[in-house]
């Protein structure tokens, strides 16, 4: 295999070829924001937060979806990319119903940690506090789309490691909703296997196991590298 | 996912469905044709059933909840039954420049519909469109499939009560 | 998601299995003279644009009035009625065109069923008919003098449902030199030459995409026509597809043996059933003669064409967009690279270029790349075409050497604006591109002229407004639009472009404070900056263009609750003070 050289933040590094920029600059230790990234899962690009400068070119790229490449000069921090993640933030926080104290997933939240780590302390546009219901129709699990903000790490996981597909994006702009099924209760999908995967993906609140009161949640990501490479590689990383 | 026997028995005695099972076999059941089935049973039902969705997935064996993102993604596809009578409402840029939102103002004040809603009796459905190409006529404004161009909000409500009738009271209850 | 291996197996998504036939050169020579020995049996061509404008002002209610006066006197054999292709000023239809032979052609405009005999009277009879004479347009006119016709050179003339007509004014002659005498890096080294550039709005130079897929490892290949107009304002491409659906097809053949694909596709935007309806009855006679298909005009080369329907999602003008589509799924936009020159439609190579940049090929390919080089600018070669609309006096469909100052378009073709008033602004490439202030109208119409004013070329949409628009309300109903159409899957675009309609809605209801401006100008740099594709990338435009020239009217809204052009209405109080 191949290997680059590129610079991250002044630092020289390497990297074997057509591996993503972002798993380079983690490599490196740096603490990037990410939202719909999970490894394991396909690259979606869409949250935008992990967005980096690039030397000689205006526009900027998110990093989960760019390889890298030969004399690649590449910034991760700097004021503008703060600016801009924040204002990210706080634009998914207007989005929703995103009321941290009566949510289960209190202080295991990606959403809630991320803003804290980027000095997000209020948001300064109107929120939109939309009407949304939750569906607590199946037997195990419970979805509430006040919570979400529309990354599809459940969907990926749906389709991409069960195999299910029980759920898909529904709508279109900010009207985007995850459905289950015909967009029925999800409890009626046949498709669902009640394995539970989307529960563990999921970054926020939006999806959490009943019985689960406020600030109980607490989500295992790493299980999807222990089954993927469990299922093609017959390794198991043990934690 | 397993194969849905659901209404298996109305499809034989409905020959829309028959319509449809000559697209499918057109399009040799290949899954890339989603959005070509969804058209041809939008067209032959006038919206998309939940059944028929259902159907439609079955037969290109794919998720549900695939075939309803594909259906809620696109402005075409409608999950409402919609009226006997149709007027859109071009809002493209020239039709706005020529004021074309004070006709729809005219016609939602008429018939007491918002845009995308149908009134309480079925006989007409107001929407709006993102410009049909005809910019030089505008204000451009579509009346069961017809296009009236240089429209003003008081001929565009007489052409319309012409066909549909007076006003109707009751307020408007579906909405797509 | 998943499923990305298995396209459609070849040549088979359509059915109607017609009898193949092989055609050689000979017989395409043949077939087009005896075309012109058809046409020269009469002695009086009529010519009724039969373009959706036209249609819509009641075109159909003319012909059929005119075959009526041509039955009556019994003429059928002299007078050949013919609907074509769009002429450009639509705004006067019904447009008619005489053809007698050995006179100069004579077009009739805004022509009513009562005067459709009249036409025969005069010309066939010599009656004198002071209304017609009103209504006849010159040649000389700046509209028609002024416009440069490289692409829709065939269209007032051909009849787009009739293979024979475009035969014989020369069609399908580009495409049997390109077998005949070309290898395809010289097709591809050709087209690079003419300097044509992308028509979709992004401008990239056509001969470098066409050699990259050309390059581009993959066993099976892909050329696809974006017909997906959905700019508002805008229907360059649904006229050329109405109007001359061959060019399109034999352009796209002439690509799919440069790159080395077998299969196109085009896709129509939905709202143009008559463009549709045309394209599938030229492929299905295409196929039939032998121009696509197998073995086409006796070579071996292959190339088949099938039509998808878009079904109402601006965003699928996006070419990632646009190839989800065309795969059945929902429109959303994937991250480049992978570049759909490498890995697109099933994964393989996928050559996606606007159907207006299809339409230029065979100009370039039968006049030379050095005859199509000598219009236009420096880096911007060939012609355009604009929907000019809005507050001019004329509008319609124009043809222009790129290059062409924004006064000559509005003030010479486009006539004036309407009542004599003044010009505030042009509006150029719909909800992607901005506005040009009075002060630029000497600006040249090209794609870097237009982006440093922070506007685009866009696909053409071209929309003047008098001083009775209000520039933060046009901003507002373009984003609006861009709200509506966002597909939602990233998040700037999706919350952001919500935001700014909001912003936009207090300013021009009265509820904003200035410190909103500066919200709004944050918001349009990240838009633009982080969005995943190009309709977040450009969406800002409108209201940074319009901020940029415009910035006191907007800060008139604010302060003042005043709108100069008299269009808001303020029925919110602030909610802070400012």
């Amino acid at each position: 295999m191949s290997v680059v050289t590129l610079t991250i933040d002044d630092k020289l590094v390497s990297a074997p070829a057509n591996t993503s920029l972002l798993s380079s600059i983690q490599e490196q230790g740096i603490d990037i924001p990410t939202l719909c990234h999970l490894k394991g899962l396909s690259e979606r690009g869409g949250c935008r937060l992990c967005v980096v400068e690039m030397e000689g070119n205006p526009r900027l790229f998110a990093s989960c979806v760019t390889p890298v490449a030969e004399g690649m000069v590449v910034r991760t921090n700097t004021a503008k990319l703060l600016k801009y993640r924040q204002m990210m933030i706080e634009l998914l926080m207007a989005q929703r119903n995103h009321v941290c104290a009566v949510c289960v997933q209190n202080g295991h939240c990606e959403l809630q940690t991320l803003a804290a780590k980027l000095g997000v302390t209020s948001v300064r546009y109107d929120y939109m506090c939309p009407d949304l219901p939750m569906d607590a129709s199946h037997e195990r699990y419970v979805i509430d789309h006040n919570r979400c903000i529309l990354c599809a790490r459940c969907i990926r996981v749906c389709d991409e490691v069960e195999g299910a597909h029980t759920l898909d994006m529904g709508g279109r702009g900010v009207q985007s909703r995850v459905i289950a099924g015909m967009n029925q209760p999800w409890g009626t999908s046949r498709s669902c296997t009640g394995c539970g995967k989307c529960v563990q993906v999921c970054p926020t609140g939006a999806l959490f196991k009943k019985g689960s009161s406020a600030a109980e949640m607490v989500k295992q990501h790493d299980f999807l590298t222990w089954i993927l490479d469990g299922r093609e590689k017959k390794i198991w990383h043990w934690r | 996912m397993g194969t849905s026997q659901k209404n298996n028995g109305d499809n034989e005695r409905d020959p829309r469905y028959k319509g449809l099972d000559r697209v499918l076999k057109r399009l040799q059941f290949q899954q890339s044709g989603l959005i070509e089935v969804l058209t041809s049973a939008q067209e032959a039902f006038g919206y998309l059933p939940e059944e028929v969705m259902i159907y439609i997935a079955t037969q290109l064996k794919l998720p549900f909840s695939w075939v309803y993102g594909v259906a809620t993604f696109y402005h075409f596809f409608s999950l409402k039954p919609q009226g006997k009578h149709t007027a859109i409402v071009c809002l493209g840029t020239a039709c706005y420049v020529g004021r074309s939102s004070e006709i729809l103002d005219a016609i939602s004040k008429e018939y007491d519909l918002d845009p995308g809603q149908t009134t309480p009796d079925g006989e007409l459905t107001l929407s709006t469109a993102r410009c049909l190409g005809c910019c030089g006529l505008a204000p451009v404004v579509v009346f069961d499939n017809q296009i009236l161009g240089q429209e003003a909000p008081e001929t565009t409500v007489e052409k319309i009560k012409e066909v549909v009738g007076g006003k109707i009271p009751a307020k408007a209850v579906s909405s797509c | 998601m998943a499923n990305l291996a298995g396209g459609p197996t070849a040549g088979t998504v359509k059915g109607e299995q017609s009898v193949m036939n092989v055609m050689n050169r000979q017989e395409l020579l043949e077939m087009a003279q005896s075309e012109l020995d058809r046409q020269n049996t009469f002695r009086c061509r009529l010519l009724i644009c039969a373009s959706t404008p036209c249609i819509s002002s009641g075109a159909l209610a003319v012909e059929d009035a005119m075959r009526k006066a041509v039955e009556a006197e019994g003429l059928q054999t002299e007078i050949e009625m013919v609907g074509t292709g769009c002429l450009g000023p639509c705004s006067r239809g019904p447009l008619v065109t005489v053809q007698v032979q050995e006179e100069p052609d004579v077009i009739y405009e805004r022509v009513t069923v009562e005067l459709a005999p009249q036409i025969l009277a005069k010309h066939l009879k010599g009656a004198s008919v002071p209304e017609l004479d009103a209504r006849m347009l010159s040649y000389d006119w700046p509209f028609f003098a002024k416009q440069k016709k490289l692409v829709l050179s065939e269209s007032s003339t051909l009849n787009p449902e009739r293979i024979e007509s475009y035969v014989a004014r020369g069609g399908y002659m580009a495409l049997g030199q390109v077998l005949r005498e070309m290898t395809p890096e010289e097709v591809c080294a050709e087209v690079a030459k003419s300097g044509l550039r992308g028509r979709g709005g992004a401008g990239f130079p056509t001969g470098l995409k066409w050699d990259m897929v050309r390059k581009a490892p993959g066993e099976r290949k892909y050329v696809v026509a974006n017909g997906d107009e959905g700019d508002p304002g805008a229907y360059m491409d649904r006229t050329l597809m109405e109007s001359d659906p061959q060019r399109v097809l034999e352009g796209m053949a002439i690509a799919g043996f440069a790159v080395g694909a077998e299969q196109g596709f085009i896709y129509v935007r939905g709202e143009y059933p008559l463009a549709a309806k045309r394209l599938e009855k030229a492929i299905r006679q295409a196929e039939r003669r032998g121009l696509l298909g197998s073995r086409i005009l006796d070579s071996k080369f292959n190339f088949r064409i099938d039509i998808r329907m878009g079904a109402g999602a601006f965003v699928c003008g996006e070419e990632t967009a646009l190839m989800q589509s065309i795969m059945g799924r929902r429109g959303q936009p994937v991250p480049r690279p992978p570049y759909p020159a490498n890995r697109g439609l099933w994964g393989g190579p996928t050559l996606i270029n606007n159907v207006e940049t299809f339409g230029n090929i065979i100009c370039i390919i039968l006049k030379g790349a050095d005859y199509y080089a000598s219009f236009g600018t420096d880096k911007s070669k060939g012609a355009k075409i604009f929907a000019l609309a809005g507050k001019v006096n004329n509008t319609g469909l124009i043809e222009v050497p790129i290059g062409i100052t924004l006064r000559e378009i509005v003030y010479e073709i486009g006539g004036g604006i309407r009542d004599c008033r003044p010009f505030k602004a042009a509006q150029t490439g719909g909800p992607s591109g901005g506005c040009i202030p009075a002060e630029h109208l000497d600006a040249q119409m090209d794609y870097e002229t237009l982006q440093k004013l922070g506007s685009i070329m866009g696909s053409g949409g071209l929309i003047v407004m008098d001083d009775q628009s209000c520039m933060p309300d046009v901003a507002r109903f373009f984003m609006e639009f861009c709200m509506d159409e966002s597909c939602g899957k990233c998040g700037p675009c999706r919350g952001g472009t919500v935001q700014m309609h909001r912003i936009l809605s207090k300013i021009t209801n009265g509820s904003a404070i200035m410190e909103d401006l500066d919200t709004l100008e944050d918001l349009c740099l990240l838009v633009k900056e982080t969005s995943l594709c190009g309709l977040g990338n450009t969406c800002p435009n409108p209201v940074y263009s319009t901020l940029r020239y415009f910035r006191e009217e907007y800060e008139s809204h604010i302060k003042d609750h005043y709108c100069p052009a008299g269009v808001c209405q303020f029925t919110e109080k602030p909610l802070r003070s400012a």
